[in-house]
């Protein structure tokens, strides 16, 4: 498409290797397209190059798609949830040749670092320049690393013999494509909740990310998973695919209320935020957060989590916020002895089990999957996830379809 | 049990003179447990196995925090144009600061107009609508797509009506001034 002076970045380098290849564009807030760029080239003796087979959009490239993320530079390609095929592996790679069918976790980690050896693979040293307080995430900004990402033709894989993990022949790859961050992440959120078993669960939020804690919640032995959103058609899915008690925060008048008298009037034992930044629900933290960003997107899931668990209960935030602060009732915090806990998911740490839970029915990743579509229509795909359209749970970008 | 030390840094006091030194520690009392395998941590050094170091070809921005560059870099977009500039000065400050982030998110919107200059310059012009998926609204949100350009279009037309109108008194006074002998009728000769 287009014609060739479509150049992105590099255009010099990328000369000599000849190829073009198709990637989804940033333009700006609400605006991507799908441009021609130079194919990505090995730039480090554990590199790889993939070619992608599945792409999904993700909850937390809305944060990058409403211009929420410091560091988003227009020309960026976003993805950091995709499968594909390794083409070409640098020299010091021994794990993967090309031919094999990988999953890419969405965390870049060396797996030699202080924090990759304690397993904190989504908190990577040596990936991020631009930030320490950030691991290096695919197609996340500038401040996640400046890499291009996965909802594309071709994508560079950095420390190639660390993250990607070869699909089991007995998997499907929708279900692969979601063990890359949905899954993790939500199952992540549970483990972080400390979950005993017969505890009360509250979840924030039923994006995929939510409707996977809810469903792992139960694998640590919850006795009851409540969750809240303001969209039925997910409440309605979720409700069976949890299973979970539903409700519709907008139908509430006081949530945290709410909250205390179906608990007895103590509040639940853990609570969950699966929503993060681009949340709904409050006037004030629109105004401050949304629309003027004095605040890093509007807090009012974490601020409902930690006022409606119990004293002496454990927060769990997934929810992604950005990097300035936040409003959030931190005294509440000190009164109530609350323990948060949070972390982008460490993807490679859970693959193992999670991979078991997979085999052995106990989770069913690809059933969240509702659209997929063909890369060329990347920003119909945006728009529509982003506004929630068309019973959108989760949409799958597929390159090199017709 | 011998655990290496887990610091390099000058340590100001011994702890084997601290009176009760470490009677109390409780290994269980590990919040971090299980997401982080306290096992392996090995101190805080920066000396473990390094990757090879990537000489990347493109400016890369690093955060003041670090004290080297990380061995793997992204190389996509790198700084460029007035929004280049802008990122380049909010590096002087460190992440804990928030000039850093307001300044990045500034150079963000500037770099959204040079995206446009930069389209412009190659001679396409951006389909905005296409690039805002106004597509899937038109099959799936076809009600809010049409309200919305409704009341843009309303917005237009009554902001046109209310400029004409303005320019029509304008044009009026400016009449009413010009011409002295009407101005004493209508008393608005005043008026600017
Ligand atoms: N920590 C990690 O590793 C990690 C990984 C992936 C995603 N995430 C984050 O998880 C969050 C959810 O991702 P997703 O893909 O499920 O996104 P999504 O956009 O599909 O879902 C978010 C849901 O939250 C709902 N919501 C909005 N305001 C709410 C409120 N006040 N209370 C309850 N629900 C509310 C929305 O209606 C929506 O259904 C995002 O912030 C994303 O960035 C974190
Ligand atoms: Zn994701
Ligand atoms: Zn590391």
């Amino acid at each position: 498409m287009k014609n060739s002076a479509l150049a992105g970045p590099a255009a010099t380098s990328a000369a000599s290797w000849g190829t073009r290849m198709l990637a989804m564009d940033y333009r700006g807030p609400y605006r991507v397209r799908l441009s021609e760029k130079p194919m990505p080239r090995l730039l480090h003796p554990r590199d790889a190059i993939v070619r992608v087979t599945r792409s999904c959009i993700c909850g937390s490239d809305l944060h990058l798609y409403h211009g929420m993320v410091p560091d988003t530079r227009v020309g960026s390609t976003f993805g950091h949830e995709f499968c594909g095929v390794v083409e070409e592996v640098g020299a010091e790679v021994q794990n993967l040749a090309p031919g094999d069918h990988v999953l890419v976790p969405f965390n870049i980690a060396c797996g030699h670092c202080h924090f990759c050896q304690q397993g904190l693979y989504g908190n990577c040293h040596e990936s991020n320049p631009q930030a320490t307080a950030v691991g290096g995430i695919f197609g996340y900004s500038h401040t996640a690393g400046g890499y291009d990402g996965g909802q594309a033709e071709y994508v560079r894989v950095p420390y190639a013999d660390v993250g990607p993990t070869k699909i089991p022949d007995w998997m499907d790859p929708d279900d692969a494509v979601l063990l890359t961050d949905v899954v993790p992440t939500g199952y992540q959120a549970a483990e972080m909740g400390g979950i005993q078993k017969g505890d009360t669960v509250v979840i924030f939020g039923t994006g995929p990310v939510g409707i996977m804690a809810a469903r792992a919640a139960w694998l640590f032995g919850a006795g009851r998973v409540i969750v809240l959103d303001m969209y039925d058609y997910r409440l309605d899915f979720v409700r069976t695919y949890g299973p979970a008690e539903v409700y519709n925060f907008k139908e509430l008048d006081d949530v945290v209320v709410f909250l205390k008298k179906t608990t007895d009037g103590l509040g639940a034992d853990v609570a969950i935020d699966a929503v993060g930044g681009d949340a709904s629900g409050n006037a004030w933290h629109w105004l401050f957060g949304t629309k003027l960003k004095l605040e890093a997107g509007s807090a009012i899931p974490l601020h409902w989590a930690i006022n409606a668990v119990k004293k002496g209960g454990i927060v769990s935030v997934v929810g992604v916020y950005g990097p300035t602060g936040n409003m959030v009732p931190i005294g509440n915090v000190v009164n109530k002895g609350i323990t948060i806990r949070a972390n982008q998911a460490s993807v490679k740490r859970l693959l193992p089990r999670l991979i078991e839970h997979v085999r052995a029915g106990r989770i069913d990743p690809k059933a969240l999957i509702t659209h997929r579509v063909p890369l060329s229509d990347v920003a119909d795909a945006y728009h529509l996830f982003a506004n929630k359209l068309d019973g959108c749970i989760k949409p799958v970008l597929v390159p090199h379809a017709g | 049990m011998e655990r290496p030390a887990k610091t390099l840094s000058p340590a100001l006091a011994d702890p084997a003179t601290i009176p009760g030194w470490g009677v109390d520690a409780d290994a269980r009392n590990d919040p971090t447990y299980p997401i982080r395998d306290q096992s392996h941590d090995h101190g805080l050094t920066r000396r473990w196995d390094r990757p090879p170091v990537q000489q990347p070809d493109v400016e890369i921005l690093q955060s003041i925090e670090h004290v080297r560059q990380p061995a793997v870099v992204g190389t996509s977009v790198p700084p460029r144009g007035v929004s280049g500039a802008l990122r380049r000065l909010a590096f002087r400050w460190s992440e804990s600061n928030w000039l850093h982030w307001l300044i990045l998110l500034g150079a963000d919107r500037v770099d959204v107009v040079e995206g446009v200059m930069e389209d412009l310059s190659r001679g396409t012009l951006p389909n905005v609508p296409a690039e805002m998926g106004l597509g899937a609204a038109w099959r799936h949100d076809r009600e809010r797509l049409v309200t919305r350009w409704a009341l843009a279009a309303g917005t237009v037309a009554v902001g046109a009506a209310i400029a004409a109108n303005v320019r029509r008194e304008r044009l009026a006074a400016r009449r009413t001034v010009l011409l002295p002998a009407r101005s004493h009728e209508e008393g608005s000769g005043t008026r600017i």
